[in-house]
């Protein structure tokens, strides 16, 4: 038993870090909303992509298979799963408007086991791949991405933008640049079916989605910390006052719960644990819950100034209300495991466990993604 | 990270499951804050210690089997499943003793520790005063020295002393230099309960057993052996082990887990849908805190200090079992008010918040020590 991230996982974390810190500020938010200039957005990914980001689940060799034996460097690092929550909660911090998640967790990896020709720009960061497992959910960058990939027909399929037809819808946060996208009959690079692969694919975006929470709500935290320190009242700084201190104390305690089981799910998924599925939801749900009370604690203890978008918490908080949602909600995901817990229409663990045997490794729910991953 | 036990460790869990399955009492035993039930547990605590159970991390010479701290966490496990009754030795086993271990002599860790561990001799906590709560450091109980008789002399009050009517011995803060400022001029001294000038009364608790104690000390001798870390540094041993009684060795998970499970059973026989959010996020937050407690064990495990992070366990544990024993009851519906194992666990888990440090007190330190908030 060791419940510890392992160097290797802390380095690509910290590597992106890096880059963040000097590239990444509330301003690149900022530039990912309309009128924005996107393009450095687009160069902050590609730096990113230049230390590993891009490829950290991709094999080695990826580029061998898809291209061909070439000579060029090997683009993926193979790490597994272990290394999501570490590196997503760093690009969760920055709020970097770009789809972390689907791009790095759920699009790159599929695209390399399928040998999708799209591979190189993807890992290169030139080409922004976007995905959603959520037939007709609006598609989180669908209105910018170059590459999407979506459910249709038999399963998860790749089109690249010319190919699709999308609708931009607005979202609470912005620069997430969401789009209804709708395939073609026909058409689009197949890069997963049957319900245990989605399953796999889907679990790696909720696992992701979580630390990426997990980030936005340490970086509310702090950008309140540093306020309640500094805004004085009565004559002191308002984080002296009790009931501010016990509300940030709260935030604390729920996001420091919430880490160790996103940490604990990323290691089911590489050890092919058999409670995988549960894990998964369980850090959706407390990463979740921990994002939204950081939220709503952050701006209620700025004052009036939380509730400004000239400030830059705002940006932060919208993200958050949006991942908090996205890749199954908490009670979507509660309602899962409760499934997975024999507490659904009276069927016993043993009967519930049959049907998810039955159907490749999930209990049921709505739609093609939770048929084998459950939402 | 790897979240499997060991070749070593699950054979641990083995053997240790198959001694409580053996021997676990079939019936739930009348409670330990009773006297009737705190004899009953002391039978089984003993049985406990003779088959070298009840203080597995401890070295063998004092009657443990020098279990690792993972192999105590699967002990615990283990012991909570089994439905085995709640340790009546507590106080002495997970405060006292690791005070004992820092801080005690040689002569005393031999004198003290192998009698805790049979359930011999049983200790109370002896902080509380009625002016003296939250705000430990206002203890107005004091010692004051006796040359001639080589020792101290004991006299004030403490209360809301837990099973102090039924236990042996007393370990308590007591004022020794009135001078002093607040914190310094504090001893912590070990009082057996029998010694003249001690007067004992118990009184009920919320759930109406008596295992509350007021506490009387009229001049009590107590020897210089029986000062437990020096004079004047009881302040500084007691937070010392403060972390003991919020942290992990109080409330190691499987309580939680267990009773998470028993929830479960309930839900599922009350039929699909009964309240189904509530009881799985109860769930999730007992797997969370199993989860918590083995990243702080493999931090200690590595090295690394847990400190103010105590203060952390205490409020989620504290919270996740009232969540656990509401969640029961909205299921139980008019059953819940039936005097049962949900309803009494109900009205102990009231208790949570306050003992151990009030969580009120407990975001004081999260706030100022982890956060870095600014003090009042
Ligand atoms: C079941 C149970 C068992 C116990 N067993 C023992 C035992 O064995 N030995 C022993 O010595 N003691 C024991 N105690 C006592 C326990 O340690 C105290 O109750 C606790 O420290 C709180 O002190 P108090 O009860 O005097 O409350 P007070 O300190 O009077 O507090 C009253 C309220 O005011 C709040 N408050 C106080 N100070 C502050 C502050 N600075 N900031 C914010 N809020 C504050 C508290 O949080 C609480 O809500 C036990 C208590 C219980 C409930």
């Amino acid at each position: 038993m060791r419940f510890a991230v392992t160097e290797q996982d802390t380095a690509l974390a910290e590597a992106a870090g890096e880059v963040l810190a000097k590239q990444a500020g509330a301003e690149q938010i900022r530039a990912g909303w309309p009128g924005g200039r996107t393009e450095s957005v687009d160069a902050v990914w590609r730096t990113l992509a230049g230390v590993g980001v891009t490829g950290a689940l991709v094999p080695e060799n990826a580029d061998a298979l898809t291209l061909g034996p070439s000579p060029g460097p090997g683009l993926g690092l193979g790490l597994d799963e272990n290394a999501l929550p570490p590196l997503m909660e760093m690009l969760g911090r920055s709020g970097l408007p770009v789809p972390a998640a689907e791009i790095v967790a759920v699009g790159a990896p599929l695209l390399a086991a399928a040998g999708a020709p799209q591979l190189p720009s993807v890992l290169e960061g030139s080409a922004l791949l976007t995905v959603s497992l959520a037939p007709d959910a609006p598609v989180p960058f669908g209105a910018r991405a170059d590459l999407i990939a979506v459910p249709h027909g038999d399963g998860l399929r790749l089109y690249s933008r010319e190919e699709v037809e999308t609708e931009p819808v607005d979202s609470v946060d912005c620069s997430r640049r969401l789009a209804r996208v709708h395939a073609p009959a026909g058409g689009g690079l197949l890069l997963a079916e049957g319900p245990a692969e989605l399953a796999a694919a889907y679990g790696r975006g909720v696992l992701a989605t979580a630390a990426l929470l997990l980030g936005l709500a340490g970086r509310m935290l702090e950008l309140t910390l540093a306020h309640v320190r500094e805004r004085h009242q009565f004559g002191v700084p308002v984080g002296s006052f009790q009931a501010v201190k016990h509300a940030l104390a709260d935030v604390e305690l729920a996001v420091r719960f919430a880490r160790p089981a996103v940490l604990a799910a990323g290691w089911a998924q590489a050890a092919g644990d058999p409670e995988t599925a549960v894990r998964t939801s369980m850090a959706k749900v407390l990463a979740s819950e921990a994002a939204r009370k950081a939220a709503r604690t952050a701006i209620q203890c700025h004052g009036a100034m939380g509730y400004t978008t000239e400030y830059d918490l705002h940006l932060y908080a919208k993200r958050a209300w949006a991942l908090a949602a996205d890749w199954g909600g908490p009670a979507q995901h509660r309602e899962f495991i409760a499934r997975r817990l024999g507490l659904a229409g009276g069927r016993t663990v043993q009967e519930a466990t049959e049907e998810s045997r039955a159907n490749g490794g999930a209990a049921a729910g709505p739609g093609i993604v939770s048929e084998g991953a459950g939402t | 990270m790897d979240l499997t036990w060991s070749a070593e460790e699950e054979a641990f869990r083995q053997e240790a499951r198959a001694w409580l399955a053996a021997n676990v009492p079939a019936n739930p035993l009348p409670s330990g804050d009773t006297r009737a039930g705190f004899a009953a547990h002391l039978e089984w605590e003993r049985a406990l210690f003779e088959a070298r159970w009840s203080v597995v991390s401890w070295p063998e010479a004092y009657g443990g089997r020098d279990a690792s701290l993972w192999q105590w966490l699967v002990f615990e496990d283990e012991y909570h499943r089994a439905g085995a009754p709640a340790r009546v030795t507590q106080n002495g086993i997970f405060l006292l003793a690791p005070t004992v271990f820092a801080f005690g002599t040689e002569e005393q860790q031999r004198r003290i520790l192998p009698r805790m561990a049979a359930a011999e001799d049983l200790w109370a906590q002896g902080w509380s005063e009625p002016g003296a709560g939250s705000d430990l450091a206002a203890i107005r109980s004091r010692a004051v020295r006796d040359e001639g008789a080589g020792g101290w002399r004991l006299t004030g009050q403490k209360t809301w002393t837990t099973r102090g009517a039924f236990c042996t011995h007393l370990f308590g803060l007591f004022r020794t230099d009135p001078e002093a400022e607040r914190h310094r001029g504090l001893t912590y001294f070990l009082v057996p309960l029998d010694a003249p000038g001690v007067t004992v009364r118990g009184f009920e608790r919320l759930d109406g057993d008596e295992g509350f104690a007021e506490v009387f000390l009229d001049d009590v001798l107590v020897p210089d052996a029986d000062v437990l870390g020096g004079v004047g540094e009881g302040w500084r041993v007691a937070m010392a082990t403060t972390g003991s009684e919020r942290g992990l060795t109080l409330r190691s998970p499987g309580r939680f887990l267990h009773t998470a499970d028993r929830l479960l059973d309930l839900a599922r026989a009350k039929g699909p849908g009964a309240h189904r959010d509530r009881v799985v996020q109860s769930w999730i937050e007992a797997q969370a805190y199993e989860l918590f407690t083995l990243e702080q064990v493999t931090s200690i495990v590595e090295g690394r200090q847990v400190g103010a992070e105590s203060s952390l366990n205490k409020l989620f544990w504290s919270q996740l079992d009232i969540a656990l024993h509401e969640t029961a009851a909205e299921l139980l519906g008019p059953e819940a008010e039936v005097d049962g194992p949900w309803s009494r666990g109900f009205l102990f888990s009231l208790a949570g918040p306050i003992y151990a440090g009030t969580n009120e007190i407990q975001r004081n330190i999260v706030a100022e020590r982890l956060l870095g908030l600014p003090r009042r």
